[in-house]
C-alpha cells in the first residue's frame, strides 16, 4: 500500500484538477480523497507542490530491437522512457526484421513485461516486409497486443495498397499510422527546402512532400470509413488538412514530436546533424501553427518518434548523416517549458496530449485517476529547473539537439501497476 | 401457374407468391428423385442449352440432369469447345441458338450482366446460371428451399452471409430472396471482401464473426477464391481461417439448430473446418439434391409444362 499526499491530480478523463490524497493496493488505485488516514502498512509519499497524471503514453518510438540492439534495445528503451515519464510506449516496426507478424509483436510484449517498466503496445507493419505490396497479417499481431499498423520510415505509395489497410484494419479496431512522404517530391533531401536549404547549399524536402501525403491519406479515410492517424506532422498546411476532416467527420487524429514545436530549419546552420531529422524541422510559420493545433484540440498527442543512433550515424557531413532524435528523456521538459510555461496550454491539455489522448488513439479504454483504475501515474516537478544532459540518458542514442538546454518542469516519479519505478529521473532497481 | 417474366435472371425478376410455387413445384419433384426410376416425360419434345461461358460442372451437372430427368432434350455448349470463343459476339450466338428453335437456355457468364443481352436477343426463355459477380438466382431458391425444408417458416430467421461477399453473386441472390421471405440478412465479410454500401443491398453488416454467429438460425459460408490473396485482398489463408473460417468451436455462438450451408464446392480447412461441416445441421448435401429438384420445378414451369398438370 502507498498513500501519495497532496498531488495536484490532473484527469483529463474527468476534467479533475483538485489536490487529493490517493491510496493504492497492490496495482490500484483504492481510495482518492482529502486528508486521508495513514494506515500502518502505508509507504507514505508527499507530493505537495507536484502534478500527478494518468501514465502517459508515447505513440512513436524506435526501439531498435530486433535487428540494432546497438542503438537501443527493449530495456534501455523502456529505461529512457520510464525516466522521461512514460508508462506505455509503441515500438514502431522498421526493425531487422520488420515487424509484420505476430511472433515477432509477441517477443516485444514479452521482453517488455519482463523488464517491467512500461508496457508495450507494438505497432505492426501495414505490408509485410514493409515492402508497399501485400498486407500484413493484422488480424493475428491484434491478438498478441499490436494496436496500431505502420510502414513507419515511408509512406504506402501504392494508394490502392493504402486503401485495403485502411479498410481491413477496420475489422480489427486498429489505427493507420501514416508516415506521410512522398519518396519521389523528397527525393534525397536532408532539410527543409527554403531560405536556409539554399543558403547552406543542402538539398532540401518540401512541406508539400508531406502535404501532398496527408492529403491522400485523408481522403482514403474518408472513403473507407477506416482510422487514419498522421504521425511526426510538421507542417502548417498539413494541419489545416487535418482540422478541417475532423470538421468534416473523417477519422483522423494526429501527433506532433517537441522538436516540431521547439526547432525550426534555422538551427541548422552550424550544420549540427543532431538537428536533423524526418520529417524535417521547419520554418517559424509551421512552428506556431502547430502550438495553436496544440492548444485548441486538432491535434490529439504528443510523440516522439524517439529514434536513437550511435555516434557513428550521426558523426559525418549532413547529408551523410541518419535522420532521428533521441527524444524519450526530454518530451515532458520541452512540453511544460516550451508550450506550458509559455502560456501556449494548460496543464489540463498538457496531460492530454500525453495520456488520454494517446490512449485513444490506440482505442484504449480511458483510464481515470479513480478507485478500482490502473495505477500507473506520472508525476511532474513542474517548478524543477535543470539542463539536459545527454550522457545521463537511460537510451543508448545519445542524439539531441536539446543537450545543455536548461528546462523548467521534468518528470518527478513514474508509477507503473502500482509501483514507483522511477524517482527524480532515476529508475529504482 | 407460370412465371410472369419471361426471363429468369435475377431473383427480382420474381414475385414472392412464384417463389412459393416454385418451391411448392420442387417438392414434388424432390419425391420424383427419390424414385428408383426418375423419368417423367413433361418435357417430351423441348430443348434445353446449356451456354457456359465459364466452368462449372457442378451446375451444368444438375441443370443437365434436371433437364433429362424431365424428358428435354438437353444439349451442352461451352464456350471453350464451340464457336463462341473465336470472336463470335453474345447477339450472334444468341440467334445461332435461338434458330435452333431451344425452349429454355440456361447460360452461365464471367461478366456480370451478360445475360441481358442474350435475353433480348432470343425468343427462348433465358435462367441464369451465374453471371460474374451480380447473381446466381437458382442458387438462392435452392438455398431456400432447403431451408424451408427444416425451418416452418423463414420469416424473422437471423441468416449470415459469411465469405467473400464483394465477389459472391450467390450472396447478391440470397440477400434478395431471404428478404422477399422476411428474414433477416447478416453480411460478414472482412472490410475489403465486403462491397461498398453493402447495408444498402438489404443486410446488415460486420466484419466480426462472433456478431454474424450470435443466435443466428442459418450460416451460409462462402467458397474463399484462394487466388484473392494474390490481388492483396487479404494477407494469408491464415489469417482468413483464424478470422472468418466455421469451425465446431464459433460455431456455438449460432443457435443449436442451425443450419449450415454452402454453396460448394468446400475448401474444407479454409472457409469451413473438417469438423463443421460433418456437424448433423450441416446441410450441403441435401443442397445439391435440392438444386436438382430445384431446376426441374424451374425447366417444368418455364419450360412450357402445361399449367395445372401434376407430376
Ligand atoms: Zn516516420
Amino acid at each position: 500500500m502507498i498513500l501519495f499526499k497532496n498531488a495536484r491530480v490532473i484527469d483529463p478523463v474527468t476534467q479533475t484538477d483538485q489536490i487529493l490524497d490517493i491510496r493504492t493496493e497492490n496495482h490500484s488505485i483504492i481510495e482518492t480523497g482529502t486528508d486521508l488516514e495513514a494506515q500502518n502498512s502505508n509507504t507514505i509519499v508527499d507530493l505537495t507542490g507536484k502534478i500527478l497524471t494518468t501514465g502517459f503514453i508515447d505513440l512513436h518510438v524506435h526501439l531498435r530491437e530486433p535487428g540494432e540492439e546497438y542503438k537501443e534495445d527493449v530495456e534501455s528503451g523502456s529505461k529512457a522512457a520510464s525516466s522521461g515519464g512514460f508508462t506505455g510506449l509503441c515500438p514502431m516496426p522498421n526493425t531487422k526484421p520488420v515487424c509484420d507478424n505476430d511472433t515477432l509483436a509477441e517477443m516485444l510484449v514479452i521482453k517488455g513485461q519482463r523488464v517491467g517498466l512500461v508496457d508495450i503496445y507494438p505497432v505492426g507493419a501495414i505490408t509485410k516486409n514493409q515492402e508497399g505490396k501485400e498486407l500484413a497479417e493484422f488480424g493475428m499481431m491484434k491478438r498478441v497486443g499490436a494496436r496500431a499498423l505502420s510502414d513507419d520510415g515511408k509512406d504506402v505509395t501504392n494508394t490502392l495498397v493504402m486503401r485495403r489497410a485502411l479498410d481491413y484494419a477496420k475489422a480489427f479496431h486498429m489505427p493507420i499510422f501514416a508516415h506521410c512522404e512522398d519518396k519521389y517530391l523528397a527525393g534525397s533531401g536532408a532539410m527543409n527546402e527554403g531560405y536556409y536549404s539554399s543558403k547552406l547549399g543542402l538539398s532540401g524536402i518540401p512541406r508539400e512532400a508531406e502535404n501532398i501525403m496527408i492529403g491522400r491519406n485523408i481522403m482514403l479515410a474518408g472513403l473507407t470509413n477506416g482510422h487514419m492517424h498522421i504521425s511526426h506532422l510538421s507542417t502548417k498546411n498539413g494541419l489545416e488538412l487535418i482540422r478541417q476532416a475532423k470538421k468534416d467527420g473523417i477519422k483522423v487524429s494526429c501527433e506532433v514530436a517537441p522538436h516540431h514545436f521547439m526547432l525550426t530549419d534555422s538551427c541548422i546552420e552550424n550544420y549540427d546533424t543532431n538537428y536533423k531529422v524526418n520529417p524535417p524541422l521547419r520554418t517559424q510559420e509551421d512552428v506556431k501553427a502547430l502550438i495553436m493545433g496544440l492548444a485548441d484540440g486538432t491535434v490529439d498527442a504528443i510523440a516522439t518518434d524517439h529514434a536513437p543512433h550511435d555516434t557513428e550515424d550521426k558523426d559525418t557531413d549532413f547529408s551523410n548523416a541518419a535522420f532521428g532524435i533521441s527524444g524519450l528523456e526530454t518530451v515532458v521538459a520541452l512540453t511544460l517549458d516550451g508550450l506550458y510555461h509559455q502560456g501556449k496550454i494548460s496543464m489540463m491539455r498538457f496531460a492530454e496530449l500525453l495520456s488520454s489522448g494517446p490512449r485513444s488513439v490506440l482505442g484504449l479504454a480511458p483510464q481515470s485517476i479513480e478507485p478500482g483504475q490502473k495505477a500507473d501515474f506520472t508525476i511532474i516537478d513542474p517548478e524543477l529547473i535543470k539542463v539536459v544532459d545527454k550522457n545521463r540518458f537511460y537510451s543508448k542514442g545519445k542524439n539531441s539537439p536539446f543537450h545543455g538546454m536548461s528546462l523548467k518542469g521534468w518528470p518527478y516519479m513514474t508509477v507503473k501497476d502500482g509501483k514507483i519505478v522511477m524517482k527524480e529521473g532515476v529508475i529504482l532497481e | 401457374m407460370s412465371i410472369k417474366a419471361k426471363d429468369l435472371l435475377s431473383i427480382d425478376d420474381i414475385s414472392t407468391e412464384e417463389i412459393a410455387v416454385i418451391m411448392q413445384n420442387a417438392k414434388s419433384m424432390k419425391q420424383i428423385l427419390q424414385r428408383d426410376i426418375k423419368k417423367v416425360p413433361t418435357l417430351r419434345g423441348k430443348s434445353v442449352i446449356n451456354l457456359f461461358y465459364e466452368n462449372s460442372t457442378r451446375t451444368r451437372t444438375s441443370f443437365e440432369l434436371a433437364g433429362k430427368y424431365m424428358g428435354a432434350d438437353v444439349v451442352n455448349i461451352s464456350a471453350g469447345t464451340s464457336s463462341v470463343k473465336k470472336g463470335e459476339s453474345m447477339r450472334d450466338t444468341a440467334r445461332t441458338i435461338d434458330h435452333m428453335s431451344a425452349d429454355v437456355i440456361i447460360m452461365r457468364h464471367h461478366e456480370s450482366g451478360a445475360h441481358k443481352i442474350l435475353a433480348e436477343s432470343v425468343n427462348a426463355r433465358v435462367i441464369n446460371a451465374g453471371d460474374g459477380k451480380h447473381e446466381h438466382p437458382t442458387q438462392a431458391l435452392l438455398d431456400a428451399f432447403t431451408v424451408l425444408e427444416h425451418k416452418e417458416t423463414v420469416e424473422g430467421l437471423k441468416i449470415a452471409i459469411i465469405g467473400d461477399i464483394l465477389h459472391s453473386r450467390v450472396a447478391r441472390s440470397d440477400v434478395l430472396i431471404f428478404n422477399k421471405l422476411g428474414a433477416d440478412v447478416w453480411f460478414c465479410a472482412p472490410p475489403t471482401l465486403m462491397p461498398s454500401k453493402a447495408s444498402e443491398l438489404g443486410a446488415t453488416i460486420t466484419y466480426s464473426l462472433e456478431e454474424a454467429l450470435q443466435d443466428a438460425d442459418i450460416v451460409i459460408t462462402l467458397r474463399l477464391q484462394l487466388e484473392r490473396q494474390d490481388s492483396g485482398f487479404f494477407p494469408s489463408i491464415r489469417e482468413y481461417t483464424n478470422f472468418y473460417g466455421l469451425n465446431t468451436k464459433n460455431i456455438k455462438w449460432a443457435r443449436p439448430d442451425c443450419l449450415i450451408l454452402h454453396p460448394g464446392p468446400m475448401n474444407r480447412g479454409i472457409e469451413i473446418s473438417y469438423e463443421a461441416a460433418e456437424l448433423p445441421n450441416a446441410v450441403i448435401n441435401e443442397q445439391v439434391n435440392n438444386g436438382v429438384a430445384i431446376r426441374m420445378a424451374l425447366l417444368y414451369i418455364m419450360g412450357g409444362g402445361r399449367s395445372g398438370d401434376t407430376v
